[in-house]
């Protein structure tokens, strides 16, 4: 009993005691709002890079491009430090949103990507049958593309919306408080590990709600495949 | 109705049609056989634009249709067509494969579009699947369906590209037989087919290619019976013993 009293003891000084427990709600709080943030700002910048891409205009083709490969070809920590060093240069307790839109263009390369790839899955005999009929390439683009690639594309989201949670612990080194960073505090105070042990179950709890919910949207969006 | 002058096609440096000139009348059910790489299924492609030729010009009803500016929409209203892997909308029930073109395009009404749909579900015999997604069909329901899906744009030609190759044999004969049924009721029809027999038996006119060339055309009785070309001899002989 002995170690389960210390055990005990242990969680209560690191997650508890001394308004610990509310730091850690205010590093969740936090962590939530960028990610939530972030992943709003991915899907529109995301949506917006899809259609430069199939735009057939060239200068926006070359943009979106361009912006995919500067994104995915350099570090995602980097990019943090470079936007809270330019565009927020001179805010102060700007952090959650330094976050927001850094996660938010990262995310939108990637968004772009997995929307690309989903309307890319669907056979081209889908687009052929629909122009055959006589539907303009938008509508068959809406009424027979779309909501087919969707059933790719939602679950592909949703799975980067899970990366980017995870993704948001880095927001740290711009000294934004989110959950990881708290985690890191009280560890420094009570010079015990604990603290993070306790930021890695919440880490854990949010992707397991996440992935619960992805699987059901999954499961909904096969319906029509039933045999 | 139809009529073809000088069409070329080339894939890049590959020339798959090769200035190819036909006409096709109102009501003819018109066969195109020949090897597979002949060209045949770019052929028909080309009549409804969903391959752009290269060169030459298709005419329909008066109106040159790979001229500039062309509504190729508006064209492709009247012409049907009807795949070898069937591509049927796997998103949508069976009714709404059907009525979808006629909602969207010519702003129909629910109740009215479902209405012509069922009374087509009932011609290819296939009202009881009104409310199944294609996954739930088999192959000859789902091409039966296809042809169904094209039929409800009243079209005013049908195009068939194989529409019995990616059946299993058994399922061949059924969605043959609504094809015979529409040939019975006059609809202009041009055929690519591997089946000889509904060559024979329903086309009135035949057109034999090989290499991106129209070899041979004339009826099928008097092809069968006598070809002249000797490339269509010995593509005769190879499928006519199987």
């Amino acid at each position: 009993m002995a170690f389960l009293d210390r055990f005990l003891e242990m969680v209560y000084v690191n997650a508890i005691a001394y308004g610990r427990w509310q730091m850690f709600m205010d590093g969740l709080v936090i962590t939530l709002q960028i990610t939530a943030g972030a992943a709003i700002l991915g899907v529109i910048i995301g949506l917006a890079l899809t259609f430069f891409k199939m735009s057939g205009i060239l200068p926006l083709e070359l943009f979106a491009k361009l912006y995919i490969s500067v994104i995915r070809g350099t570090p995602v920590v980097l990019q943090l430090l470079i936007i809270n060093a330019t565009i927020f240069a001179t805010a102060r307790g700007m952090g959650v949103w330094v976050g927001i839109v850094a996660f938010g263009i990262n995310s939108g390369a990637y968004v772009c990507e997995i929307v690309r790839a989903g309307i890319q899955s669907i056979d081209k005999g889908q687009t052929e049958a629909g122009r055959s009929l006589g539907l303009s390439s938008r509508q068959t683009m809406s009424f027979i593309v779309l909501p087919q690639a969707v059933k790719n594309i939602l679950p592909a989201l949703a799975n980067e919306s899970i990366i980017l949670i995870k993704e948001t612990s880095i927001v740290g080194f711009v000294a934004v408080a989110d959950i990881t960073r708290v985690s890191q505090q009280i560890s420094s105070r009570t010079f015990n590990v604990m603290p993070m042990f306790v930021a890695a179950v919440f880490y854990l709890v949010l992707v397991s709600i996440l992935t619960f919910f992805l699987s059901k949207l999954e499961k909904k969006l096969r319906e029509s495949d039933v045999r | 109705m139809i009529s073809v002058t000088g069409l070329n096609k080339h894939f890049g440096k590959l020339h798959v049609l090769k200035d190819i000139n036909a006409t096709i009348e109102r009501g003819e059910k018109l066969v195109v056989i020949g090897p597979s790489g002949s060209g045949k299924s770019t052929f028909l492609r080309c009549l409804n634009l969903l391959e752009v030729p290269s060169s030459g010009e298709v005419v329909i009803d008066g109106g040159r249709i790979t001229a500039k500016g062309v509504d190729v929409n508006k064209v492709r209203q009247k012409m049907g067509m009807v795949f070898q892997q069937f591509n049927l909308f796997p998103h949508l029930k069976v009714i709404e494969n059907i009525t979808l073109a006629p909602i969207k395009i010519k702003n129909m009404s629910e109740g009215e579009a479902a209405r012509i749909a069922e009374a087509l579900l009932e011609k290819v015999d296939l009202i009881d699947k009104r409310d199944a997604y294609p996954a739930q069909l088999s192959g000859g329901q789902k091409q039966r369906i296809a042809i169904a899906r094209a039929l409800a744009m009243t079209p005013e030609i049908m195009l068939f590209d194989e529409p019995t190759s990616a059946l299993d044999p058994e399922m061949v004969g059924e969605v043959l037989q609504v094809m015979e049924d529409l040939a019975g009721e006059g609809m202009t029809m041009v055929v690519v087919t591997h089946e000889m027999g509904f060559a024979r038996e329903v086309g009135s006119r035949l057109f034999f290619m090989d290499q991106g060339q129209l070899i041979e055309e004339g009826t099928p009785k008097d092809i069968f019976a006598a070809p002249k070309h000797e490339r269509t001899q010995s593509f005769l002989k190879k499928v006519l013993r199987a």
